[in-house]
C-alpha cells in the first residue's frame, strides 16, 4: 500500500483542483479578504500609523513596506480558515466514507486538502503581492530573498493548514469550523502585524513578542525590506515545524478515529 | 447447502458491538457462501448497518471475529478493504463532481492507470444509464440516477464481494426494479452480495438467503421459502352475510376463529391455489355462501411476529 500513498494523494489534489474550479466563489473569498485589509490599512490608517513608525515622519509610503509581511499571514489564515470550513464540509459527506473503506493511502483524503490549499495560499499571496507593488509597496528584496520569502510562507502555510485541517475534523458542525481557526486571523494584530510590539501596554507587548505569529512576520519583513531577520528566522522555522507536526498527527488521529 | 461447502465469502462469528449502554450486536453468526446474494431483513436499529460497517473495516467490534474474502477484518483491514465495494445508506458520491470524474476518481484510487480508467469510466456510465449525464455535476443528479452512480462507483475497482446497505430505500418502484436487475447480473458475474434491507419482497426477489436480524440477534436464517413456511401469518378472511351462515362455515372449516359481530371467519391459509379451491370446496359441500374473501399472505410484520415471538 505505501507505495499508492503518493500517487493517491496525487489523485486528492486533483480532486481538490477540480473542487476550487468547480465553486470558484469560495477561493476568490479567501483571496479578496486580504486585499480588502491590505487597502484600509494603507488608505484608511495608513498615513496615521506610517507617522508612528519613525517619529512624525514616515506617512504612508513607509507604512505600506510595514504591513505588507502581515497581510501576507492574513492571507494564509484566511486560506486556513477556508480549509477549516472545506475539510468540515467533507466529512458530513458520504465520498469520505467510502474512501475509508478503500485500499488508498489513508491520510491522502487531508494530503489533498493540504496541497490545495498550498495552491489557494500562493495564489492569494502573488495577488497581495500584486495589489500592494501597484499601492506603493518597495521591497528591497533580491532573488534570494524572494525564494526565501517563499519559502517560509510555504512553511507557515504547510503549518497553519495542518493545523486547520484538524479543526475542521474537530468541529462539530461545519459553522463551528468556520469560527474555530478565528485566532489565525486575530494573531497577526496581536503581534508585530500592522503595529511595532514595542508601542503596546506591558502585558499585552509580553504576548505579542512571545506569540509564532512574530517571528515569522518579523522574518518575511527582514527579507522583505533587506532588513535582516535577525534572530527571528530560527524562531520561525522551529514554530511553524512544530505547529505542523502537532497539527498533521492530531488531523491524522481525528480521522482515523 | 452444498454451497456453504465451497470457500466461504463472509464468514463472522459471535460479533458484538456496543453504543454505550445500547448493544447494537449481541453475538451474530453467519456465513455467506462465495457467489451468492444474501439478504439481513430487519426493522430500524435492527443492527444492520453497523453489522456492515463492522465488514467494511470502518468501526471495530468489541468481540467475536469476522473475515471477509478469507481476511479477518481486525487484523489485515487493508486486505479487506481491497477486497470489497461498499455501497452505504447515504449517497457516497461527490457531488461536486460530473458522473464521468466521480467515476475516473474511482478508476485513479484503484490505479486502474489513464487510458484504462477513463475506459471504465465510459463503460460503467453506459452499463449503468448515465451516458447522457456523464458530463453533468452529480449534484443535479435525481435520486435513483445518484444510486445508480453510487452502485458504479462501488464496482469500479471489480471488487469481489459487495456490501449493499439498503440500496433501494427511498427509491420510486420503478427505480427500484432497475436496481434489482443490475444486481442479479452482478452476482451472474459471480460476485457475492450482502445485501440489507427492511423490504420482504426485496429480500425474496434477490437472495439466496435471508438472516432476519432483531434487536442484534439472528432471529432466523434460511432460504425465502423456508422462511415463508416458518410464518404462520397467511390466513384467508371470509365474511358472510348472517350469524346462521357463519355458525355452519366455523362447523365446516373448523378449527377456526369466528367474529360474531363482523360476522368474518379467519381460517389459516399457506396461499397456494390449491388449499383455496379445496377450502372453498368444503364451503360448497356445507352449501354456504361466501358474502366476500380475501386471502392475506405473510409479511415482514408477521415475520417478526412469529420468529422473534414476544420479545417485540
Amino acid at each position: 500500500m505505501m507505495p499508492h500513498v503518493l500517487a493517491d494523494s496525487a489523485t486528492m489534489v486533483r480532486r481538490q483542483v477540480q473542487h476550487m474550479r468547480r465553486a470558484p466563489s469560495l477561493t476568490l473569498q479567501v483571496m479578496a479578504l486580504p486585499v480588502v485589509f491590505l487597502l484600509l490599512f494603507v488608505y484608511v490608517l495608513g498615513g496615521t500609523l506610517g507617522n508612528g513608525l519613525t517619529a512624525g515622519a514616515g506617512g504612508r509610503a513607509e507604512y505600506v513596506n510595514y504591513v505588507v509581511p502581515g497581510i501576507l499571514l492574513m492571507a494564509v489564515a484566511a486560506v486556513a480558515t477556508g480549509t477549516a470550513v472545506s475539510v468540515s464540509l467533507d466529512m458530513t459527506t458520504g465520498i469520505v466514507t467510502r474512501f475509508k473503506t478503500m485500499a488508498i493511502g489513508r491520510v491522502s483524503v487531508l494530503t489533498g486538502h493540504v496541497v490545495g490549499a498550498l495552491v489557494q495560499t500562493f495564489l492569494a499571496v502573488a495577488v497581495v503581492v500584486a495589489v500592494a507593488l501597484a499601492v506603493g509597496f518597495r521591497p528591497a528584496a533580491g532573488v534570494l530573498e524572494w525564494l526565501a520569502t517563499a519559502g517560509v510562507v510555504g512553511l507557515v502555510t504547510f503549518a497553519l493548514t495542518w493545523l486547520s485541517v484538524a479543526l475542521g475534523l474537530a468541529a462539530k458542525s461545519v459553522d463551528s469550523a468556520s469560527n474555530l481557526p478565528m485566532p489565525l486571523t486575530i494573531l497577526p494584530f496581536l503581534g508585530s502585524g500592522v503595529v511595532p510590539a514595542e508601542s503596546m501596554p506591558a502585558g499585552l507587548r509580553w504576548f505579542a513578542e512571545h506569540q509564532p505569529f512574530t517571528p515569522i512576520i518579523e522574518t518575511l519583513r527582514g527579507l522583505l525590506l533587506g532588513t535582516g531577520t535577525g534572530g527571528s528566522g530560527g524562531a520561525a522555522v522551529a514554530w511553524s515545524a512544530g505547529l505542523a507536526l502537532a497539527g498533521y498527527l492530531w488531523a491524522r488521529r481525528l480521522y482515523n478515529r | 447447502m452444498t454451497t456453504n461447502q465451497i470457500r466461504p465469502a463472509i464468514v463472522v462469528r459471535g460479533l458484538r458491538k456496543s453504543y454505550g449502554a445500547k448493544v447494537v450486536l449481541d453475538g451474530v453468526d453467519l456465513t455467506v457462501a462465495e457467489g451468492a446474494i444474501f439478504a439481513l431483513l430487519g426493522p430500524n436499529g435492527a443492527g444492520k448497518t453497523t453489522l456492515v460497517r463492522i465488514l467494511s473495516t470502518l468501526v471495530r467490534a468489541d468481540g467475536g471475529e469476522a473475515w471477509v474474502g478469507g481476511h479477518d477484518v481486525a487484523r489485515e483491514p487493508g486486505a479487506v478493504r481491497a477486497t470489497i465495494g461498499v455501497t452505504g445508506q447515504f449517497s457516497a458520491v461527490d457531488s461536486m463532481l460530473t458522473g464521468e470524474d466521480n467515476l475516473r476518481l474511482m478508476a485513479d484510487l484503484h490505479h486502474l492507470g489513464r487510458r484504462a480508467g477513463r475506459r471504465r469510466a465510459a463503460e460503467l456510465l453506459k452499463r449503468f444509464d448515465l451516458a447522457e449525464d456523464g458530463g453533468t455535476i452529480a449534484a443535479a443528479y435525481s435520486g435513483g440516477m445518484l444510486r445508480r452512480l453510487d452502485l458504479a462507483m462501488t464496482l469500479a475497482g471489480h471488487p469481489r464481494i459487495i456490501f449493499l446497505d439498503e440500496p433501494t430505500t427511498g427509491l420510486d418502484p420503478r427505480s427500484r426494479r432497475g436496481l434489482w436487475q443490475i444486481i442479479r447480473e452482478l452476482v451472474a458475474g459471480g460476485v457475492t452480495i450482502l445485501l440489507t434491507t427492511q423490504y420482504l419482497d426485496e429480500a425474496d426477489q434477490l437472495a439466496d438467503r435471508i438472516a432476519l436480524l432483531d434487536q442484534g440477534r439472528l432471529v432466523a436464517e434460511g432460504t425465502p421459502g423456508e422462511l415463508k413456511r416458518r410464518v404462520p401469518g397467511g390466513h384467508v378472511r371470509l365474511r358472510f352475510a348472517g350469524p346462521a351462515e357463519l355458525g355452519r362455515a366455523a362447523r365446516a372449516l373448523a378449527p377456526a376463529s369466528p367474529d360474531e359481530e363482523a360476522l368474518t371467519l379467519q381460517v389459516p391459509h399457506d396461499g397456494t391455489v390449491h388449499a383455496l379451491r379445496a377450502l372453498l370446496a368444503r364451503l360448497d359441500d356445507a352449501s354456504v355462501e361466501v358474502a366476500e374473501l380475501t386471502v392475506h399472505t405473510p409479511d415482514l410484520d408477521d415475520a417478526f411476529l412469529a420468529l422473534t415471538g414476544v420479545a417485540r
